[in-house]
């Protein structure tokens, strides 16, 4: 049996420029092995609000994304403050993004919400002061 | 007949539109979704859809590529920096700018496609 295809990147916390980057890679990887555009779509999105997370709020982190036959397994890992109220966070509209974050269109307290629309299963694994770790996975098919 | 599908060189031909990058021209404009909280436009637009913004920053164009929508249409005269307009060149995104303000673009970008 062959190993899982994994993807590693490191996340740079402290550029909004090339924050995406690795989601767009992510997006090209599984085009090119052929998986559903549905798919592609909902990974990239997922990843993408994780990776933005990591910059406003971590100062970056890494990301792993895992390609199985019936599915794709992100995992998003920060040293950053970690998030006081989970559920709270997980409210649509709920944001401690600070106010210049938000001139640049983020902070609409959108982005774990979209995560878990765009996902099968999320875990939030988080501890203040220590960091976050945030497991998704998309089912294919 | 008025409406239908047609592909963003017909819409920039049409409508008070002016092209900043169209790496993609032949693409079909199947809808629209107008906003500027990349979140919001990340959770609601589907592939093939005009967004139309005033963002003008570079992650416009990750959250276009993301989800692909068929052109980003800039409304008020909003340009991009030369810099992030070759960032979308790469990334096959299609940027067009109008002078007209978002509502007035969205009306008339509505009427040729509905």
């Amino acid at each position: 049996m062959t190993a899982p295809l994994r993807f590693h990147y490191d996340i740079d916390g402290e550029n909004f420029t090339s924050a995406g980057e690795a989601s767009v890679k992510v997006k090209k990887s599984l085009r090119q092995l052929g998986f559903p555009q549905e798919v592609i779509r909902r990974v990239a999105i997922a990843m993408y609000e994780g990776e933005i997370n990591m910059v406003i709020h971590a100062e970056g982190g890494w990301a792993e994304v895992t390609v199985y036959p019936d599915r794709i397994e992100i995992v998003l890992c920060d040293r950053g403050p970690g998030i006081k109220d989970v559920e709270l966070a997980m409210q649509a509209g709920y944001s401690t993004a600070p106010e210049q974050i938000r001139s640049l269109g983020f902070g609409a307290g959108m982005g774990l919400p979209n995560m878990k629309a765009n996902s099968d299963t999320m875990v939030i694994d988080t501890k203040i002061g220590v960091g976050t770790t945030i497991t998704m996975t998309v089912n294919v098919g | 007949m008025i409406g239908g599908i047609m592909t963003v060189t017909e819409l920039l031909d049409k409508l008070p539109l002016r092209a900043l990058c169209l790496p993609d021209p032949d693409r079909d404009v199947t809808g629209g979704y107008t906003g500027d909280l990349l979140s919001w436009v990340m959770g609601s637009a589907q592939p093939g859809q005009a967004w139309v913004t005033i963002m003008s920053n570079v992650n416009v164009v990750a959250v276009a590529t993301l989800c692909d929508v068929s052109c980003v249409i800039l409304a008020q005269g909003v340009t991009l920096e030369p810099e992030v307009l070759k960032t979308a060149e790469s990334k096959l995104v299609n940027v067009l700018t109008s002078p007209l303000p978002a509502f007035e673009l969205c009306l008339t970008v509505g009427e040729l496609i509905r």
